[in-house]
């Protein structure tokens, strides 16, 4: 980036996101004044967040920065923008500084217990989603997928291109052209769970691999695939449009949402209950269930145990694949969001007892609920309300190592 | 490997009697709970003699009871595996376990084993409650089990296979594992105990051979001939002719007896009622999870609540007895 | 393009500091999974207790001792202090959160739990909250904690030394390196030719067998646990000596996984492998990221391809399809023996 010679001004917009991770912000505009006014050049970050004016030679220079293309986010310090005096040496990159705050969420008179319990229930759903293919994947072959978190940023990044890149949108509102890349995505990462066990697991099985070789290879390819998605995405987080604050609406005086967090949480619920119905009533999912509770048993009694599998990949991807956009509405879109969605979806998995489509299921909720509702903890700030679901994690298998819903199992 | 006197003494032996091999006693702290064992053992004779005046109904007292087990509850979720309200086990008999399929002898035997944790009842081995006492804690008291699927560390060789079996090693212990003069010593007497049991066997053979490359039959010699270096005083064989070639089931019952004979108790699971007749002194049989005869292995065969069992959860009429069970 | 640096790169990645870390995590890892078959994927945070743990004591604990208590430790107390700390007290600590909730459970748990940790630990030392903060001085990491090993060098700071490889500082710590990682090795080739080591082994094939004969698999389970920990923790010290900063980026999950690769590269259970491993995967890391660095500037590689800051993810790319590739194919190591590892009937 460096040019011999030549003076520039730049900089990097970087931030905090929900999790307190760091994360560059794109697409925010800067443009640079010479001393007597007059523009220098413009210059918008990338998905670095890096923004890069080359300067007619050294002087003083002053910045300033659109806040109207901040994504959301505030300066911390509204008062030095513009940025004056901004003195460039010859033959120097001048590094200039405008540190973010946190997203700023509208505060409400909301009673903060309640608020935290319906974010709870938000979170816990989009956790659900992801982890019931981890759950039925682990329970039918026995696999720790630990590259099932990248299907999840797989998903959202599908979402994204058609709804941001490519702004899909052939009805007209937000709603429809959303709802349209969800149903992309899921087609798209389904198919590519069902590739996935055709072309890597299906054979692994075959060759008869141990199962911890197969848990090494998952991770392998969770690596990989996670820097494909950086070498791709780069490091920006990506918002999706149209309602990156969104409007807030306000339920009974108690709590209030926003209006993608309804879409949301409608949306999942019906299809987390669509999903638990279909476990219970076709044959497709009674035949993953028996599978997952006693796969010999289920082979000897006639099913097709390679066929219920490759569903099972197929639909756990797809879950995840719209977990992933769902996820990315509620927060951003970035490279790594499915490995850190990983470690909550182990958390909810191992709570409600591995191996079970409903304990994930169940699992989840309360692990999404127990995330935020422990920040109401003095001692647990938002940047640390992770921590309080891992320790749950690391709580709940000291005293009931089955999970909460699985059974005690019978030895030999 | 090298022949000393006392080796070459005891090939013919019996090897719970090669106490002196593993050290005079007083030698290491750990070994004196082993000689002290082994003062336990029994003439089988006179134990078996004992078993005539013993009643043929379940949960019979015995004369010389070395395991005794009362009320052993196990449930999983709504169902009760096994419910055995008493059961006592002769010193230095061979008593088998046997019952129809899901009778729940395999779980039973765990719960004796303490491979398992029942939720009701009490089990004392030899004098000794052992119903908070961790598993690996039983074999120091002279219980050893093997297992229906031959658990051979495949990747290690027979050799160390077998050395791993002997208590009271004190390379065993972290700090000392890295100064070997504290533990060569030792280390070479349990090779030496080692290597006579192969010999007896028959698996000397094999001894730097990785056991994952044995037959079947051998893996279970292999797997008996471990628990022998823990100088027990009672073996559990949980189905020991579980995939053994026809060839080796008659030096497998020979090793069997032979171990009875030595004094230690044995209490075996098994399908095969041509064993459990040819072998053993006194048969216990369970079904649902409950003790429902007890008897010397002729009558058996003839019990009603036997024949019942065997029959009601076949729901197959012409039924050979000896075959099925 | 500059082939000198290329080739300088590789040697220094056969045997620098970066093949000295990771080759201790991974002589720790080889305890861990090679021999008991732990599923350790937290090796990250014990390289982290040994770094935190030397210089929370030198840089935040101990001065806040001497101002409190009245105490007058110098630096050089709270170096060998802070050395035993994050040595034996971190890992110990860390172990034992790790390993009484899981060992006792299937294998899978503990890989669960150990990531859970070393999250846990990231998240905790990276919080800007004040409470924490005077402690771990958030993500910026702490520092002023290596002077006391570099005053011991007798190495002039302005040379450089082996064909101009390293500074007089890095010579040194190298030197300390390569002596820690030969002792290490000697003591692992000891353990695993004892009984100990035979009945970790038992536990690694099949956990009943060991118990049903007597050996109190949970309690090895945690020797080797706490024991691999300890040699993580060194690694990570070395490392955080080397930077002369203790920084939570840099004991991040991926951390643990190159670790992970230095050991199935070399395969797993075998004495030497941790080393050969680490040393492969360096000498082809900084090689292949010189070379494309090198590529790139020269253009030889277009911007279009690739530009200078995505080569380090092309080079996480090719270790995370490496890593998967070896798991699948060669399960045993690039010089493993395929006879032992078709034995494997797990």
């Amino acid at each position: 980036m460096a040019q011999d010679g030549g003076e520039t001004l730049g900089g990097t917009m970087r931030a905090k996101d929900d999790a307190g991770e760091d994360i560059f912000v794109e697409g925010v505009e800067f443009t640079v004044f010479d001393e007597d006014g007059n523009v220098v050049g413009t210059a918008t970050t990338d998905a670095e967040g890096v923004w890069l004016i080359d300067l007619p030679g050294s002087g003083v220079y002053s910045v300033e920065l659109n806040t109207d293309t901040l994504q959301g986010f505030e300066l911390r310090n509204p008062d030095n923008n513009p940025l004056t005096g901004v003195e460039v040496q010859p033959t120097t990159n001048k590094n200039t500084l405008f540190p973010l705050g946190e997203r700023v969420i509208e505060e409400s008179n909301s009673i903060r217990a309640v608020q935290l319990f319906v974010d709870g229930i938000k979170l816990g759903m989009i956790i659900a989603m992801c982890a019931i293919g981890l759950s039925l994947i682990y329970g039918t072959t026995g696999l720790t997928n630990f590259a099932h978190g990248e299907m999840v940023t797989f998903g959202a990044m599908i979402g994204f291109l058609f709804h941001v890149t490519w702004q899909f949108d052939f009805l007209g509102s937000w709603m429809t052209s959303l709802v349209f890349a969800a149903v992309v995505a899921i087609i798209v990462t389904g198919l590519a769970g069902g590739l996935f066990n055709e072309f890597v697991w299906k054979r692994l099985r075959n060759r008869g691999a141990s199962l911890i070789s197969a848990l090494v290879v998952s991770i392998g390819l969770s690596i990989f695939f996670r820097y494909v998605f950086l070498y791709q995405f780069g490091g920006r987080a990506g918002f999706y449009r149209d309602y990156r604050i969104g409007e807030n609406v306000e339920f009974f005086g108690i709590f209030t949402m926003l209006r993608k967090d309804i879409f949301i949480v409608v949306f999942g619920a019906i299809v987390l209950v669509a999903v638990a119905t279909a476990l219970r009533k076709t044959r497709v999912g009674k035949a993953m269930r028996a599978v997952a509770d006693n796969r010999d048993l289920a082979e000897s009694s006639g099913i097709d145990v390679e066929q219920v599998i490759r569903w099972v990949w197929i639909i756990g991807s797809a879950l995840a694949g719209l977990g992933g956009v769902l996820f990315g509405l509620t927060e951003n879109v970035n490279w790594e969001m499915g490995f850190r969605l990983l470690l909550l979806m182990f958390a909810g998995v191992t709570l409600g007892g591995l191996g079970t489509a409903y304990g994930a299921l169940f699992g989840s909720l309360i692990a999404g609920v127990f995330i935020q509702m422990s920040t109401l903890l003095p001692f647990i700030s938002s940047d640390m309300k992770n921590v309080g679901a891992l320790l749950a994690l690391i709580i709940i298998l000291l005293v009931r190592p089955q999970g909460l819903l699985g059974r005690a199992e019978r030895i030999g | 490997m090298t022949g000393n006197n006392f080796e070459d003494q005891l090939k013919d032996e019996l090897i719970p009697d090669a106490g002196p091999i593993a050290g005079p006693p007083g030698d290491s702290s750990d070994m004196s709970v082993v000689t002290s064992e082994k003062l336990a053992l029994v003439d089988s004779e006179a134990a078996r003699a004992a078993l005539a005046d013993v009643p043929w109904e379940p949960g019979a007292k015995k004369p010389d009871p070395i395991l005794v087990a009362d009320n052993v509850v196990r449930r999983f979720g709504g169902l009760t595996a096994v419910d055995a309200e008493h059961v006592e086990v002769q010193r230095g008999v061979i008593t088998a376990l046997i019952g129809p399929n899901g009778a729940g002898k395999t779980t039973f035997f765990n719960l004796l084993t303490n491979f398992d944790t029942p939720d009701e009842g009490t089990r004392v081995f030899d004098g000794h409650n052992i119903d908070n006492v961790p598993a690996h804690k039983i074999a120091n008291y002279g219980m050893v089990r093997t297992f229906q699927l031959t658990k051979a560390l495949s990747k290690m060789t027979v050799i160390e296979n077998m050395k791993l079996g002997a208590t009271g090693q004190k390379g065993e212990t972290l700090w000392r594992s890295v100064l070997p003069f504290m533990w060569k010593s030792q280390e070479k007497e349990i090779e030496a105990r080692a290597d006579a049991l192969l010999e007896r066997f028959k698996l000397s053979h094999m001894r730097d051979e990785f056991a994952g490359t044995m037959s079947g039959g051998q893996r279970k010699l292999l797997e008996m001939a471990r628990a022998l270096m823990v100088e027990p005083t009672m073996v559990m064989l949980d189905e020991p002719m579980a995939g053994v070639n026809p060839a080796l089931t008659q030096s497998l019952l020979g090793h069997v007896t032979g171990l009875r004979d030595a004094g230690m108790t044995v209490l075996f699971v098994e399908h095969d009622m041509d064993m459990v007749q040819e072998i053993s002194d006194w048969v216990i049989v369970m079904a649902e999870g409950r003790i429902i005869a007890e008897g010397p292995p002729a009558t058996i065969g003839q019990n009603q609540a036997v024949v019942d069992a065997y029959l009601g959860s076949h729901h197959d009429s012409a039924l050979d007895l000896d075959v099925e069970l | 393009m500059d082939w000198g640096s290329i080739i300088e790169s590789l040697f220094r990645g056969l045997i620098g500091e970066s093949f000295i870390v990771f080759a201790l995590a991974a002589i720790g890892l080889n305890l861990h999974f090679g021999y008991t078959g732990l599923l350790n994927f937290g090796q990250a945070v014990f390289m982290a207790a040994g770094a935190y743990g030397l210089a929370m004591m030198v840089a935040t604990i101990g001065p806040a001792a001497n101002r409190n208590f009245g105490w007058d430790l110098s630096e050089s107390t709270l170096f060998w202090a802070g050395i035993f700390v994050g040595v034996i007290v971190f890992p110990v600590i860390f172990a034992f959160v790790m390993g009484i909730p899981t060992l006792r459970l299937r294998a899978d748990y503990l890989a669960i739990v150990t990531i859970a940790v070393a999250e846990i630990f990231r998240i905790v030392v990276r919080s800007p909250q004040p409470g924490i903060k005077k402690w771990t001085n958030s993500s910026d990491g702490l520092t002023g904690f290596s002077g006391t090993f570099y005053d011991m060098s007798p190495f002039g700071t302005q040379d450089r030394y082996l064909f101009n490889l390293f500074t007089g500082n890095q010579m040194f710590l190298v030197i300390v390196g390569w002596v820690v990682l030969a002792f290490a090795a000697a003591v692992c080739w000891l353990l695993i030719r004892s009984p100990w080591g035979r009945v970790l082994k038992a536990i690694r094939e099949d956990e009943d067998a060991a118990r049903s004969l007597g050996k109190n698999a949970y309690s090895y389970k945690m020797q080797a646990l706490i024991l691999g920990g300890i040699f993580g923790a060194v690694g990570g010290m070395i490392r955080a000596i080397g930077f002369s900063v203790a920084q939570p980026d840099n004991f991040i999950t991926d951390v643990t996984f190159f670790v992970w690769v230095a050991l199935i590269l070399g395969g797993a259970g075998k004495v030497l492998a941790p080393i050969v491993g680490a040393s492969l995967l360096y000498g082809l890391l900084n090689f292949s990221d010189t070379f494309l660095r090198e590529g790139v500037s020269a253009d030889v590689i277009p911007d279009s391809i690739m530009t200078g800051t995505q080569v380090g993810q092309v080079r996480f790319m090719l270790m995370g399809l490496g890593l998967a590739l070896l798991a699948a194919f060669r399960p045993q190591g690039i010089f493993g023996n395929k006879e032992e590892m078709a034995l494997d009937d797990r």
